[in-house]
Parts: C-alpha cells; structure tokens; sequence
C-alpha cells in the first residue's frame, strides 16, 4: 500500500515506529497532488516546500527524541479562510486574492507545534458561502466520486483532498454543515465540534456567532487525532469554552449498549432521496442490533430554522465583510473618491453570492426591519436550542440523513439559490443551537456516489459522537475508503 | 417671547488603561503612526476581541464616581459603517444594554447648586485618526490614517437635556472632569483628544414641558469654546424663532477661528448604524462584590470635597472651588492646615503668593514642602520678618527647597526695631531728603509715606515700618 494511501492514524504508527520518515510521507502527498490535482482542483495554494521543511523538521525533532503529538510529520491541506502567517489566505475571493495574514490561526500555532506539515491551503465557497464550491471566486472543485458533480461546501477542497488521498487530514469550518455536507457527499467523516470548542481567532469569519473549525478524515479515529490537536481553550476567543478537552482518541471500545438514540423524523424523511433513507435506516437497524434504544424524535421547527439561519448568518456577514474596503489590505478597485473607492472595491472583490448575503443581512438588520427580521430569527433560535434540550432529556445521540441526497451535478443549483439552501436542510438547526455534529459514511448508491449520515449530541459531547461513527466504521458492511477517479479522457487513478 | 436654552451634552472620554480595550496594544500618545497595532485593533480577518479587565474596572469606577446604577449584565453591540478609521466598519459599542443607567453629577453655578441627571454610561472602542490633505474626506487629494488609536477604550457620558446655557454647560464640564480625574478613571486632556464634547441643542418658550427642534453641536476643542459654541448656537435659534422661522433639526460645525457654528452638509435621512449584539463576545457579567469592591475604593468626590472645605475651615465658595478643582493645591492646602490654624491667611497665601511663585519658577505644587511653607507664615505671625522679606524667602524656598528660617538666621533677615536701631536711621534719611521732610512738616502726609519708603529700602525691606512711622513722626514736629 503506498503511503498515500494509509489513513493518518496508519501513519502516524509508521512514523512513531520510525519505519517510514514524515520526509518521504510528505513526498508521497505531494507526488499524488501532481497527479490528481489538475482534474479536482482541490487547492488554491500549494506548499510543497513548506510542507517538505515542515517534514524535516518533524523528523529531526523525533530523531531527538523529542516528545511528540501523534500526529507528528503528519501532514495537513487547510481551508483557505484559516489565517496563516506568511502565506495568502483568499477565502476563495477576488477581495483577498493577494492578502498575506502577518500572524497565524490559534489551529494553525497548533498543528506547527505538532508539527503537522501544510501541504496547501484548499479551496471552497468565497468566504465559506455555499454549499457546492461552486462559489469559489477561481474554480470549483470536482467530486472524485463523479468529476461532473460538486463535491458540497464550503469545505469542497478539503474533502476532496483527503478523499482523493492529496492528503490524510483537513481542516474546514462549518457554519451552517460547510463540514458534515462536503464530508457526506465526498465519504469522508467530518465533525463540527461544539461551538467555542475549537479556537476561531485567525478563522476568517463569516457568522461568527456559528463558525466552527472541524476535522474532515477518512476515519473517526483519524477524526478524534486530529481533535487531539485542535480543540481546547484559548484565551484569544472569548467564546472559547473554559473546560478543556478530553482525549478524543480513547474508548473507541465499540460498544453502543444502552445508547439512546432518537431518530429525527424530519432528517429521516420521504421527500429525501430513497437511497438516502434506506442507507441511514439501515446503519440505524445495525446500532439497535447491538443494544442500542431507538425511537423517534420530531424536530418541528426545523422549517424555521432555515429561515433563521439565512437571517442570522446573513446579518453577522454583512458587518463582518465590512472591514473588505480597499484601506488596510486586500483588493482596491481605487476611485475618484472615498465613496466610490468603497463601492468599487465591494462591488468587483465579491462575487454574486457574497453579494446577495450581505444585501439580505444589511436588510435584516436595517431600523425598522430589525425586530421582524434579525430578532425574530434569534428568538426562533433560542426556541430551537430548548428544543434540542429537551430531545437531550430523552436521547444521548440524535441521528438522520447528513444530507437529502447525494452529490448533485455542477451547474445543477448555481442559478437556484433556494434549492442550493436546502441542501444544508438537515444541517443548520444544530449549528443555531451550537451542538456537536459529525456525518458519517453509511453507503454508496446505485450511481457509486457516497451517502452520510448526521449524528447529533449535547454540547462537549463530540468524543461520544466519534465513538458511534467509530462503532459504525467497524460494524458495518465494508465500504471503498476513497473513489477510483474516472477520468474524462478514460482510465482512472 | 422668552425662551430657555435646553441642552443635553455627550462626552467621549478615554480610560487611563496601559493597553487598549480589546488587545494587549499600548495606549501611549504621541507615537509613530501605526506603530501601537496588532491584528485586533487593526481588524484583520479572523482577529477576536478579548476584554481588557482594567478598562471595565475604570469603566465602573468613572460610573460609580457619577453616582450611575452599574447594570450586572450588559452586552456590546457593533455599530456598523463604513470610514477608513474603523479598521472592521463596525465599532464595538453597547447599545441596547449600557455598563450603567441613571447618575447625576451636583453643580454649583452662580452660588445656585443644580443637578444635571445622566441618561447612560457606556463602554466602547476608539476609532483611528484621519489627518487629510485636504479641509475634509471628500475634498481632499489624499488623507492619512493612524490606527495607534484605534482600540484605546472610550467612555461615552450621555446627560439628560438638563443644561440650561453655554455657561452651565462648561461648568458642568469643569466639575465632570473633576469627578474623572478625582476617580482615576481618565487624565481628561482635551488637546490630547482624551476628553471630547459634541452638544444637543434646542429652544423652548420659558416654561414649557415640550422640547423644540434640535441641533447638535460637534468640533469643540475646549471647555471655553464649548461655552462659546452653545452661547452662539442658542442666540442663532433665537434669531431665527424671533424671526418667525423653523429650526432645522442637523449637526453644525463649531469653527473656532470665526467663532460661529457652520451647518455640516446634511444626508438625507438620519444614519442606521444596523446595531446587533456583538458575536465576538460574552455579555458582560459584573457580581455584585466586583461592584462593591470598586464603590469602597473611590475618593472622596470633588462636590463633598468643596462642601467639607467650607465647612471644616471656613473658605469661601470661591477658595473652596479653587481647591477642589486643584486638587493638588487643594491636598496642600490640607497639609498646611494640619500644623496651622489661621486658614484664611492660610488660604490666602496659597492662592495668591504661593501660586505666583510657583508660576515663576516653573515648580509644581507637588515639589514644595508644606511644612517649610507653614513656617514661613509662623515667622510672618511673629513679626520676625515683613511681608516683602517674607515674598523672597518664598521665592527661595519654591525654588530651591530652601528652609526660611535657616535662611533668616544666615542672611541675618530679621526685622530691625527699636529706637536706639533705628535713630540713626531716621536721621540719615531726613539729612539724604530734607525737601520731603520739609513737606511733611507743612502738613503733606505723603511725604510721610516717602520717607518710610526710603528708610525700608535702606535696610532691604527689614526695619519695621510701623517703628519707623511713630519715630519720623516724633523727629520731625509740625
């Protein structure tokens, strides 16, 4: 097997028994983003130097003997809106095309500390609005499953990465499942911690009040190493949560007795796709079959919570892409005046969909508007959260589809806002009550394309979400770790 | 028709915190531009807010010192718009829920005490400074902007419309930074920019409830030209209600060079600064110990000080003021008068010779030993040394710390009295100006004073003029 193959948990043992060098792991990466790159378009800056100094200097520090993270000489590809310190992060937009951040993410101090190499910074929706990377203001990107569809966002080049083997591990940020859906529609497993769990200072915000970084992996114990690394306390968020982390690579005992599971009637639905249903019903029939308790559970105010999303999400983006003005960095459009230096800059930097968010979010929060529009959303929000409370009572896991449907064709949504809204359906509600919630593999359709399915816990409970998916990875009928990439010209890699 | 002046103040005012309010940035003035800047107080993309501790802490204590009701849980929201000294085009402000509701601050104008009630006491975050080539924004060829500000923590005082004139307006002020400085919570430089005023303004006929048409008042550099500003503005509207006319409710400019207030181009529609709670940061819980901690800790406040001073050593209202709004001349004052009881020679000597001096040498009231001060006026009182002898010494002793009655015993200035001292003396002087002597005999009391001039200036001021008198008396008979 090629090293471009092992899950990051397999090389991370290679490398600690020093059978293999982070050096030649990081080569390997490389040797296989030449080849699969020019037909996904996963990235939007590669660091194949970086990546290789970063290699060897992990190699040296463990031929020190230095105590090292797990997940030393490992390397990484980084959604393109996590600052880095030296390195242009374009948030897939014209308006930060040349934008070179002088200091690096919390994440980013912390996989260098674990000396995690960056092999490049991925692309995605411009500024993380989208649900295809369609959006991405330079390319999209393919699924490799079928490189006529998308691969879902915003963190498309981050899943692709990792599913095409360009690298074992990602970073993405979900603010509305810009994690779950990607990872669901490209096999991978992808977590969005709690809120406040994982650090936002150098994230590039585009909600603030929902932005969460998370890991996408081809396995939940890839996931839970890589959480091992990430999540904590740092004092510059103050909505970081005080606790700190658990080890969220232990008890992957595989043992779902007990568990209370509530199957949400809404996410579990016959309006989605049937393929869909019948893969996650019947993961759901293999946790009862080893003892876990299920019944179903109704989430009613998940129309709403639509709605509330693309209200508040909206309002936090409109202030902060507000600072994208031409003065201090980014792109300048130039003008005769102040005014028209503004408006030109904002109107050639963003693109169409960045546009329309930040239009409905000025509106929602205009005087007169605010109170039926942005106040109106947050009180649904809070009625969401009490909703989820009271589901907690009952279950410790909620479960449905990750998405209604596979992965659909490029150019399917573009000219269809709505209908591209609702593909993060089963996806918004947890995220406007800050929960935990990671989408896990559950089958590949007639088509050959992957499904997923969603799992939901209380707040700080994401170790017990990896666990599940761990359970499920194990128990299950085997399914392809990655795609054979068909290429158009035929063949395949 | 008589019309009365209703005016309702906003102050600005920056906290005396070492570090800015959201990052760990210097507030230092006067730096090189753009040299206090970190990705916080620049709004990089991605950069978070963290409070600064101490910032709240003088928050509170500005608020208790203005006797504000310190709310245990308030919340910031951002005020977006767009201006290159607003490095995220929003400012981090508290809207709907401010740190304090309510307070009030005593004044006494005129030997009238009045009340002017406070609406709000809010945090938020100074914006850069713009310096443009140009008169303005958008009639310039280029502007600059220095960001070493932006991020510094700023205080914003709301008054309720309670101010009736340009006068009590700059009073109000005076006692207003009285109150800040006495609390610690700012140095209140106003040509530092750390202590800044915009003005509402409006007219009403005497007496009634309703408030008329307003305009604000913005670009007053001091507290006099704030009094200025208003005084102008108020006769402008009464001008135009004589006139029959209609205020036009804008924001004028106060030009100091011409001294008249200059409407500024007006936009259409009042700004929507869409305010939302600030995502970037947890409400601001405040337990109630935290509170009373800071309460306990505050000094005695400038209004109980001017009244305890009255009342404790008899000053008038004019030294009581003097002595609070100095506050230091004011602690001098109260050291001196541990070890010396006649406080309104006291007093006097402090403000009127001692004040003189200190302006002279360039010294600062901090430097002068009040004990040394006391027994200068002890040898004064035991007619040791006179008046003009006693003027130098302190003048020695301002500058040079110099003990006065050392320096009588070495320069041997003590009074000359006596006859058998003094005959002599008298007799020179009516020898060296037989002419005024002549005069005073012909009854010219002048002449008198004359001679007693001469004979002091003889002796550098150290003969006793009184002994002097009686003696020219008895040498020339009439």
């Amino acid at each position: 097997m090629k090293l471009y193959e092992q899950t990051a948990a397999q090389l991370s043992r290679l490398l600690q028994k020093k059978e293999v060098s982070s050096v030649e792991v990081v080569q390997s990466f490389l040797d296989r983003i030449e080849m699969v790159e020019p037909y996904v378009k996963s990235f939007i800056t590669h660091t194949p130097a970086m990546a290789l100094d970063m290699a060897s200097s992990a190699d040296s520090r463990r031929l020190n003997g230095e105590e090292m993270n797990p997940l030393a000489g490992v390397p990484i590809a980084v959604k393109d809106n996590i600052s880095t310190a030296g390195l242009r992060t374009t948030c897939a937009s014209r308006v930060l095309e040349n934008y070179i951040p002088p200091y690096d993410a919390t994440v980013i101090r912390a996989l260098r500390e674990a000396g995690m190499p960056l092999l490049g910074k991925t692309n995605m929706d411009e500024f993380a609005m989208g649900s295809s990377t369609e959006n991405s203001a330079f390319y999209p990107t393919r699924n490799p499953w079928d490189l006529g569809r998308v691969p879902g966002g915003s963190s498309g080049g981050s899943a692709v990465a990792v599913s095409t083997g360009m690298a074992p591990l990602a970073l993405g940020s979900d603010t509305g499942g810009s994690i779950r859906q990607p990872a669901a529609l490209c096999g991978l497993t992808g977590l969005r911690p709690t809120y406040g769990r994982v650090s936002r200072y150098g994230l590039i915000a585009f909600a603030s009040s929902l932005d969460q970084i998370g890991p996408l992996a081809l396995t939940a114990e890839d996931s839970a190493l890589l959480m091992n690394v990430i999540a904590g306390h740092d004092p510059l968020d103050s909505t970081s949560l005080p606790e700190a982390g658990p080890d969220y690579a232990s008890g992957f005992d595989g043992n779902v007795k007990r568990l209370r599971i509530g199957v949400i009637r809404e996410n579990v639905s016959d309006h989605f796709d049937p393929e869909v249903t019948s893969a996650v019903l019947k993961a759901i029939a293999l946790l009862k079959e080893h003892g876990a308790i299920i019944d179903e559970v109704s989430l009613p105010l998940t129309d709403y919570g639509l709605s509330a999303y693309y209200l508040i999400a909206p309002s936090e983006a409109s202030s902060n892409l507000g600072r994208y003005d031409g003065v201090r960095y980014g792109f300048n459009a130039g003008g005769d005046n102040i005014e028209e230096m503004f408006s030109r800059t904002r109107g050639r930097g963003f693109g169409p969909e960045v546009k329309r968010r930040i239009m409905i979010g000025t509106y929602a929060l205009s005087a007169g508007y605010y109170d039926a529009y942005y106040l109106q959303a947050m009180k649904v929000r809070t009625l969401i959260r009490r909703d989820y409370e009271s589901a907690f009572r009952r279950f410790d896991i909620l479960i449905g589809a990750t998405t209604p449907a596979p992965a659909f064709k490029i150019g399917e949504k573009t000219s269809e806002p709505l209908q591209m809204y609702l593909s993060d359906i089963c996806n918004i509600t947890d995220s406007l009550a800050g929960l935990p919630s990671l989408s896990v593999p559950c089958g590949i359709n007639t088509d050959g394309l992957p499904l997923g399915m969603q799992l939901t816990a209380s707040p700080l409970n994401d170790s017990l979400l990896l666990k599940v998916a761990g359970f499920l990875e194990q128990k299950r009928d085997p399914l392809p770790l990655r795609p054979v990439v068909k290429l158009p010209e035929g063949g395949v890699i | 028709m008589a019309y009365e002046v209703v005016i309702g103040l906003e102050i600005h005012l920056e906290l005396q915190t070492c570090s800015k309010l959201f990052c760990g940035c210097g507030t230092a003035f006067g730096q090189e531009p753009n040299t206090n800047c970190c990705p916080v107080c620049l709004g990089l993309p991605g950069s978070l807010p963290v409070f600064n501790r101490r910032a709240i802490e003088l928050a509170v204590t500005a608020a208790l010192a203005l006797n504000g009701d310190i709310q245990e849980e308030s919340r910031f929201d951002r005020k977006n718009y767009f201006y290159p000294d607003l490095p995220k085009a929003y400012q981090i402000s508290q809207f709907e829920r401010p740190l304090s509701r309510g307070g009030c601050l005593q004044i006494e104008v005129d030997g009238n005490r009045r009340e002017i009630r406070l609406e709000r006491i809010h945090l938020e975050e100074e914006a850069g400074k713009l310096i443009h080539s140009g008169d303005s924004i958008m009639g310039s060829e280029y502007s600059l902007v220095d960001y070493n500000r932006a991020g510094i923590p700023l205080l914003e005082i709301v008054t309720a419309p309670d101010i009736a004139s340009g006068r009590e307006a700059r009073i109000f002020l005076e006692d207003l930074r009285s109150v800040l400085l006495y609390s610690g919570a700012s140095d209140c430089k106003m040509e530092e920019g750390s202590l800044r005023c915009d003005a509402n303004i409006s007219l009403r006929p005497a007496g009634s409830e309703n408030l008329g048409t307003k305009t604000e008042v913005k670009n007053m550099n001091s507290f006099r030209s704030v009094e200025m500003a208003l005084n102008y503005e108020a006769e402008r509207q009464e001008n135009i209600l004589a006139a029959g006319g209609k205020i036009t409710q804008e924001t004028c400019h106060w030009d100091e060079e011409k001294k008249i207030t200059v409407p500024l181009r007006s936009k259409e529609g009042s700004s929507d600064y869409r305010y939302f709670p600030e995502p970037d940061l947890l409400p601001l819980a405040l337990d109630s110990s935290f509170i009373k901690n800071i309460a306990a800790s505050l000094p005695e406040m400038p209004a109980a000080r001017r009244e305890r001073l009255k009342e404790q050593y008899g000053l008038s209202s004019k030294e009581a003021v003097l002595f609070t709004t100095n506050r230091q001349l004011g602690d001098f004052f109260e050291a001196a008068a541990q070890t010396y009881s006649s406080y309104k020679n006291l007093a006097g000597w402090v403000q009127g010779d001692l004040m003189y001096q200190l302006r002279e040498s360039g010294r600062s009231i901090e430097e002068i030993d009040p004990l040394r001060f006391v027994e200068l006026l002890k040898l004064l009182d035991k007619k040791d040394i006179n008046r003009p002898v006693a003027k130098e010494l302190l003048a020695e002793m301002v500058l040079n710390g110099t003990s006065p009655e050392k320096l009588v015993k070495e320069k041997s200035l003590g009074r000359i009295s006596g006859s058998d001292r003094l005959q002599p003396l008298i007799e020179q002087v009516i020898a060296e100006n037989p002419a005024a002597a002549e005069n005073y005999r012909r009854g010219k009391d002048k002449a008198l004073a004359y001679l007693v001039g001469r004979a002091m200036a003889l002796t550098a001021g150290r003969a006793d003029p009184g002994e002097l008198t009686k003696l020219f008396k008895e040498q020339i008979s009439r």
